[in-house]
């Protein structure tokens, strides 16, 4: 019986391929770039497995020129929006995430970004390169302790928990977290509360939710004019989640205290884009998963997940 | 004339309180002008103050002092701060100013208190200090909660690449997301080295738990009781050195601790170590250092703290990818600073009016 075909979209590491290599046949694109489209087209056409990144767009046009032999994706991520699940479930495609390897490394840069934003490193480490710190001052570039603050969570997941669990010891004084349902772990940890109240009640807001038709552009000038002008709002999830016009404005006119983005629309974010010129926003090049051991179990995950599809 | 002397010291006393310094009085048509300066030193002692500092600790010694102050955002130079501290009764200083011999001597004999807005007091030479008989009051505890956050937010930038990832966004050289750019080490299941169980040391250490290190080791003096609430585990410096995936250094720096992170020291950390410093600048060999990350003897480095400070813009550590420089913030919040302010205002009050100094440098 001939191996099933398995098409890997990018470079990864080796644990992952050996897996996959010992029930499959392999084709894999070996370059840190980006698979170009017409190369995907033609690749895929026949194969039985995909492993791709969030950079695919798997869409109906690649679907379509897989064929019907197509039966599993696996994806080296758990965001899946740039997947039409719904036209493969149509079609019986498996769609397999890998949630929970990649959770606490997300959870970690999260808390990360918040640190850095929250304490201004960004701007000390500039500050130093460019000459322009001096020797220390009581008064200078002061930023915001989290002890007694309230930490505010939208979408209660695992990454939500992770930062919560987290940023405990940090001594905030208040977790809440708004989410569409009431979260059982979040149970001596975090109070539910709604959206409104959270944008209200947060000195610092974490955006942890998937994106969805709900969640859109939901931190839009409207959302911004409930949170508190000293709030800083850290998004880890998806670019799409924040109006990134209405961001800038609030970030300029005071509405809000400051923005730590790892995700952007799109990404690469352009060097003009206004964002680049805020002080007080810190951008990061998506690095939420970056450490060798999650990306290591991202690999093996995504390859076992669709060595388990295939077998 | 004695009657006429003693309502006149009864009136001047009286006007002291109400706040006149100069007054003039016609006392049998004779103008006598009497300078309440010297009388209210007498009753005000004298604070010279090195920098603008928050207002809560200048109004707490204002209600209680006369306050002279080098009123800037910079350091006050040298040849200022050996003027302003001429006849003081207690000065109040920062990290940035070096007082020894000198500084003292010029004072005077009328000093009997020195306060530091810092914890770390090695600016200060106790033994001078001593010698003269002056109490030397410092700030730990308030500032603990801001220090050992920003050590961790430190930590995380050098662990997770953080400084690399702004400069690519930046520059751009950020291309699309890609499975193994910049990719850098995580806590989960690493061995912590805490050099210093103090204060900071143990709030870093409390922090650090959640996100999953497998072990807290500690080294210093003596072991601490409070390790065991962690737990960590105590252990001689290189054994420390030999196990742990982060060190961070802690401790004050004092003549034990000077270059304590030396070539030898670099040697001995493991080749995947991460070396933290949020103490003082003087425990590390910078020379030393720089070989080390060149060379690959240890991953990467985060400094808060340098010699000197600021550190050169033309530094060798500056060019460095797995170097991290933050120009001492540590305690930069307002909460802290407030705070800073305060009780060194508090600590230099209770020593001139002979009651128990909050915080002194025993």
């Amino acid at each position: 019986m001939t191996k099933p075909k398995v098409i890997v979209t990018r470079r990864v590491p080796e644990e992952g391929l050996q897996i996959l290599r010992e029930k499959c046949t392999v084709h894999v694109w070996d370059s840190d770039d980006i698979m170009p489209r017409d190369e995907l087209l033609k690749r895929v056409h026949g194969s039985e497995g995909l492993f791709c990144t969030i950079n695919d767009v798997i869409d109906r046009e690649v679907l379509d020129a897989a064929g019907s032999s197509l039966k599993v994706i696996g994806t080296m991520s758990v965001g899946n929006d740039h997947i039409n699940v719904h036209e493969c479930k149509r079609r019986q495609i498996c769609v397999a995430t890998t949630p929970d390897v990649a959770s606490d490394s997300a959870a970690e840069l999260s808390v990360a970004l918040l640190l850095i934003t929250t304490r201004r490193l960004a701007e000390g480490l500039a500050a130093l390169k460019s000459g322009t710190s001096g020797s220390w001052k009581p008064m200078w570039l002061l930023g915001n302790v989290s002890m007694g603050k309230t930490l505010g969570i939208f979408g209660f997941g695992r990454v939500g928990f992770g930062i919560a669990r987290r940023m405990k010891p940090f001594g905030v004084h208040k977790i809440l977290y708004t989410d569409l349902i009431d979260v059982t772990y979040a149970e001596g940890i975090a109070s539910r509360v709604s959206f409104d109240e959270l944008l209200a009640q947060s000195d610092i807001i974490c955006i942890c939710c998937a994106v969805t038709a709900q969640t859109v552009g939901i931190f839009n000038k409207n959302a911004f004019s409930k949170m508190k002008n000293t709030a800083v709002l850290i998004n880890t999830a998806r670019g799409q989640i924040i109006n990134q016009e209405d961001l800038y404005d609030a970030l300029q006119n005071n509405v809000i205290g400051a923005a730590g983005l790892d995700v952007t629309v799109p990404e690469p974010l352009p060097l003009d884009h206004p964002l680049m010129t805020c002080n007080r926003c810190v951008i990061l090049p998506h690095m939420g998963t970056n450490t060798v051991e999650a990306r290591m179990a991202m690999c093996v995950n995504t390859a076992k997940n669709i060595v388990a599809m295939l077998d | 004339m004695k009657t006429i002397t003693r309502s006149f010291s009864v009136l001047s006393i009286i006007s002291s309180f109400v706040g006149n310094a100069n007054s003039t009085h016609l006392i049998n048509g004779r103008r006598m002008y009497l300078s309440y300066r010297k009388m209210s030193t007498k009753l005000k002692p004298k604070v010279f103050v090195t920098r603008r500092v928050p207002e809560d600790g200048i109004n707490l010694l204002r209600q209680k002092c006369e306050v002279t102050q080098w009123d800037r955002d910079e350091a006050i130079p040298r040849h200022e701060i050996l003027n302003g501290v001429k006849g003081v009764d207690g000065l109040f200083c920062l990290l940035t100013d070096k007082i020894d011999e000198e500084v003292l001597s010029t004072a005077g004999e009328n000093l009997r208190v020195v306060g530091t807005m810092s914890v770390g007091y090695d600016h200060v030479d106790l033994s001078a200090c001593r010698k003269r008989g002056i109490p030397v009051g410092y700030t730990p505890d308030v500032l603990t909660s801001a220090t050992a956050e920003l050590t961790m937010a430190l930590l995380l930038t050098v662990s997770r690449r953080i400084q690399e990832g702004v400069t690519a966004v930046k520059d751009g050289s950020w291309g699309t997301w890609a499975p193994l750019w910049l990719c850098g080490q995580g806590l989960e299941g690493a061995t912590v080295g805490v050099v210093g169980l103090g204060r900071i040391g143990f709030a870093v250490a409390q922090r650090l738990k959640p996100f999953g290190v497998s072990k807290i080791l500690y080294t210093g003096q003596s072991e601490k009781a409070s390790s065991a609430q962690l737990p960590a585990e105590y252990v001689t410096f290189d054994k420390l050195l030999n196990d742990s995936d982060f060190v961070i250094g802690c401790c004050a720096l004092n003549s034990k601790t000077t270059g304590l992170f030396n070539a030898d020291t670099f040697k001995k950390m493991k080749k995947n170590a991460i070396f933290i410093n949020t103490s003082r600048g003087g425990l590390v060999n910078q020379d030393d250092l720089y070989t080390a990350l060149k060379n690959g003897d240890i991953l990467a480095a985060g400094l808060d703290v340098t010699s000197p400070e600021p550190l050169p813009t033309s530094h060798p550590l500056l060019t460095l990818e797995n170097c991290v420089v933050l120009p001492h913030i540590g305690s930069a919040t307002l909460k802290a600073r407030n705070a800073m302010s305060e009780l060194c205002a508090r600590n230099i009050v209770a020593a001139l009016y002979g009651e128990p100094i909050p915080c002194q440098v025993k």
